[in-house]
């Protein structure tokens, strides 16, 4: 019900008075309210804007948040008012629904900051007014459709494959893709020569060369050079057909593809030459062979898969459908009105061109789209008169369907732009993610180095930075972590360095350092054990200072969310991985321990039959979308 | 071409605008109201000035322009009883708050009817409800407005009621009325025939008290 009828229910029900002579039972008693009817002023404060407004003015919808107790949680005692850390000015709005009944869209604030004001003070956005409704709907339509883009965008066929795509998937994204791979690019930029020579060689066939000896007429280029048109047209169709049986092959689904508008330009593009070479040398079916090569200029179109002008006019075309429609049809409409008309007019005229009616639709098509060839003419008076309205009437009919099919082209131009944009400043983004998400870990990491355990404080030249107690705590909770799964967190270049020894040779100097690494690391390079120092997963150790900021070979990709699980899940990964290592038995490289005393740490070392149960706890961790792209070992 | 055309239906568009703003005048100088002042409505009703005060700001919020007119009324009672249709009855209790006649129910009428309703004696409250019932203003009650208040309370009952209405039910309603009601069986009941048959019946003094405390 609407709130303002509330204020309409006291009398209602005094009303009621009037049916209790007729009433055969006694009335039921009255709820009780047991609250004051005294009417209070109420204080809301909002980020320092005080409003005040009557505490019935809130009661009237009791089902948001100021109209229910839930406001209580936002009680201030000493302040006596309610405050809520909202926006001031959208307050302003939230509170006008009350007051009015209605709720209003301000044009100029940005629809999902609306949208969350609207669902923190429990309104729903449905009770708009009919007056603002439609714009809240349009805008909310275009956000929608502009993330869908977004995301869109983000799964674009950019992305690199899946791991284990078949032969038939990748050939189909090299198609759809020519940018993925240089083999795609060079078939594209091949595909788009041969049909740029077809078109030439279908238009060049048909200018006149200069005729053979012992002739006087010219003769058309096709005619004196049929073995070289022959041979070069043989290529084309060679090659178009070749693409198109590939990419029905590499098709996910044939019958879509068949039916797509590209695969039936591409057929139609190759057949009248199949169709001509079954076709005998009989005078009565070459007409129909002539007409058959027309279709050949089809091939023009198969430029569309190559520029994408090309198929926003096609989508424009298609999605004004309905305007071009009604053009066409109140042409026609106007066309044989008019040509009705003239044909009457001008028929009394001695020698007239106008017929019949259907040759003065000629006249009329060429008039109304102001052509005016001039070959018919009216002589009469009133054929004049009539053929000059005919004029200025095709110009109006014309003219209306125009603007809306350039607005659409247009819409459909900056959408497509736009996603263009899109998609680059998306590689930005993530390149930033990626970054801010490095900075938390090193953060992490370097506080434990600087001053996360005791004695070491005076290692350390840096000066403690000025830390918030957010990240204090955040990296006391990741130390927690640390020693519930006794694994510990590094960066990627100090992981990769430990994997990438094999190759690159060993160096002596950096044994100290990568052997405070874990033991499980090792399991990449089990040749390298020996050397290695195994710091065993209940000490804590740190990464090594100066970490390692070597060309790494190994890149690895963390999508996975936080970086907690970097490390444990990198170093089971790694076990799986097949690194150029020849023999698992890292359990018994790891058993070999010689501990150069690099970094003191707190705790002792543990007896190293704990070891493999240790590292085999590692094994379980679970890891998300790890890629691991090796680029050379 | 079209640009000719164009600017010719722009030239007539233009012309219009001030032909409008007369009409736009007249119409906001048509209704806006405003009542005696709170001393007055004090004095004649029965409310205090805070309930006055919060009566006021409930009724100018939902008619800013001061009066009630009946379809707005009707409006408002429809959403009180959405099952059937209320417009009839509306309209009826329209008529018995518009004691003016004047096709509009202002503050003051509203008022002087919740304070009768509400705060008035059993014999105020009697006669406001004969005056309801009594649709042509003759005092008396014959059968034939009887049967017209009583369909109209049924009406908005709606279709889904249990038990269901079988027969004339708002018929035998009346007659049943009647048959307490009317005294004298001359087919009429009179102000005092009414008021002595409410007092006599226990129920309905029950009933009465019980809607004091509705404001």
């Amino acid at each position: 019900m609407a709130a303002g009828v509330a204020t309409w229910l006291p009398f209602a029900r005094a009303a009621a008075v009037g049916w209790l002579p007729l009433a055969k039972k006694t009335m039921p008693k009255p709820p009780v309210d047991k609250k004051s009817r005294n009417d209070e002023i109420l204080f809301v404060n909002v980020s320092g804007l005080r409003f005040q407004t009557w505490k019935n003015t809130l009661d009237r919808y009791p089902d948001t948040l100021l109209g229910s107790s839930e406001k209580e949680f936002f009680y201030n005692e000493d302040t006596q008012e309610y405050f809520f850390d909202r926006d001031p000015e959208m307050f302003r709005h939230i509170l006008n629904f009350y007051r009015t009944g209605k709720l209003h869209y301000p044009r100029q604030e940005c629809i999902q900051a609306f949208d969350e004001e609207l669902a923190f003070y429990g309104i729903v956005p449905d009770i708009i007014g009919d007056c603002c409704m439609e714009e809240y709907r349009d805008r909310k339509k275009e956000n929608q459709e502009r993330l869908a883009e977004d995301t869109e965008a983000e799964n674009a066929t950019d992305t690199p494959l899946p791991p284990h795509s078949t032969s038939r998937e990748r050939l189909w994204r090299a198609f759809e893709n020519p940018h993925t791979s240089t083999m795609a690019l060079v078939f594209y930029y091949v595909t788009g020569f041969f049909i740029a020579v077809s078109v030439i060689a279908n238009v060049v066939e048909t200018v006149p060369c200069r005729p053979p000896k012992g002739s006087k007429k010219d003769l058309p280029c096709g005619e004196k050079y049929t073995l070289a048109f022959f041979c070069m047209d043989t290529a084309c169709v060679l090659i178009f057909t070749f693409e198109y049986l590939m990419r029905l092959f590499a098709a996910p689904s044939r019958c879509k593809f068949m039916r797509s508008v590209m695969s039936v330009i591409d057929v139609v593009a190759i057949m009248p030459y199949y169709i001509g070479l079954v076709m005998p040398e009989n005078e009565d079916v070459s007409g129909a062979f002539v007409t058959l090569r027309v279709f050949r200029v089809f091939r023009i179109f198969k430029f569309s898969r190559h520029s994408q002008g090309l198929r926003i006019l096609g989508y424009t075309l298609k999605s004004c459908a309905s305007e071009l429609g009604f053009l066409l049809f109140s042409l026609t409409m106007a066309i044989i009105i008019f040509a009705t008309v003239m044909f009457y007019a001008e028929k009394g005229t001695k020698g007239t061109n106008f017929t019949s009616i259907p040759a003065s639709f000629w006249y009329t098509i060429v008039t109304m789209t102001t052509l005016g060839y001039g070959d018919m003419v009216p002589n009469t008076i009133a054929g004049k008169i009539f053929g000059s309205i005919c004029s200025l009437s095709g110009v109006l009919v014309i003219a209306l369907p125009v603007p809306v099919i350039v607005s659409n082209f247009s819409r459909i131009y900056h959408q497509n732009q736009r996603a263009d944009k899109m998609r680059a400043q998306q590689k930005v983004r993530l390149a930033r993610i990626r970054l801010a998400k490095k900075g938390t870990t090193n953060a992490f990491l370097q506080y434990k180095e600087e001053g996360g355990f005791q004695g070491r404080g005076s290692d350390n030249a840096l000066c403690l930075k000025n830390r918030s107690s957010f990240e204090h705590q955040h990296h006391h909770l990741l130390h927690c972590l640390e020693k519930t799964t006794n694994h510990e967190f590094t960066d990627e270049l100090t992981f990769s360095e430990m994997c990438m020894t094999e190759s690159v040779g060993y160096r002596t100097s950096r044994s100290t350092s990568i052997s405070s690494q874990q033991g499980v690391a090792t399991s990449c390079c089990p040749r390298r054990a020996k050397r290695r120092a195994i710091r065993l997963a209940n000490s804590t150790v740190s990464v090594s200072r100066g970490s390692v900021q070597e060309l790494d070979t190994l890149q690895v990709h963390k999508t996975s969310a936080g970086p907690q699980s970097s490390r444990s899940s990198l170093n089971a990964r790694t076990e799986d991985l097949k690194l150029n290592c020849e023999d698992r038995d890292f359990t018994a490289a790891i058993i070999s321990i010689p501990t150069p005393p690099a970094n003191t740490p707190d705790e002792s070392l543990p007896p190293s039959p704990a070891i493999p149960g240790i590292l085999r706890n590692s094994r379980p961790t679970s890891f998300t979308h790890e890629t691991v792209k090796i680029s050379s070992l | 071409m079209g640009a000719v055309v164009g600017t010719l239906t722009l030239q007539t568009r233009q012309r219009q605008p001030s032909r409008d703003n007369i009409d736009d005048e007249l119409e906001m100088t048509m209704v806006c109201h405003r009542p005696e002042g709170l001393e007055q409505l004090e004095a004649q009703t029965n409310f205090t000035k805070q309930e006055l005060q919060v009566l006021y700001r409930g009724f100018k919020n939902e008619c800013p322009s001061g009066v009630v007119n009946e379809e707005t009324f009707k409006h408002i009672y429809a959403q009180f009883f959405p099952h059937g249709d209320a417009s009839t009855y509306a309209h009826y209790l329209f008529n018995a708050f518009d004691t003016r006649n004047d096709g509009s129910i202002k503050f003051e009428d509203f008022v002087m009817g919740l304070s009768t309703l509400l705060r008035g004696t059993v014999r105020e409250k009697l006669e406001w409800t004969f005056h309801l019932y009594d649709i042509n203003r003759d005092g008396l009650i014959n059968k034939e407005e009887m049967t017209e208040i009583v369909r109209a309370i049924y009406d908005m009952m709606g279709k889904y009621t249990y038990p269901a209405l079988k027969g004339d039910v708002p018929k035998q309603h009346v007659d049943s009325f009647f048959e307490k009601m009317d005294k004298n069986k001359d087919g009429v009941v009179t102000l005092e025939e009414f008021v002595l048959a409410c007092q006599e019946d226990e129920n309905m003094m029950r009933s009465i008290q019980l809607f004091e405390n509705v404001m």
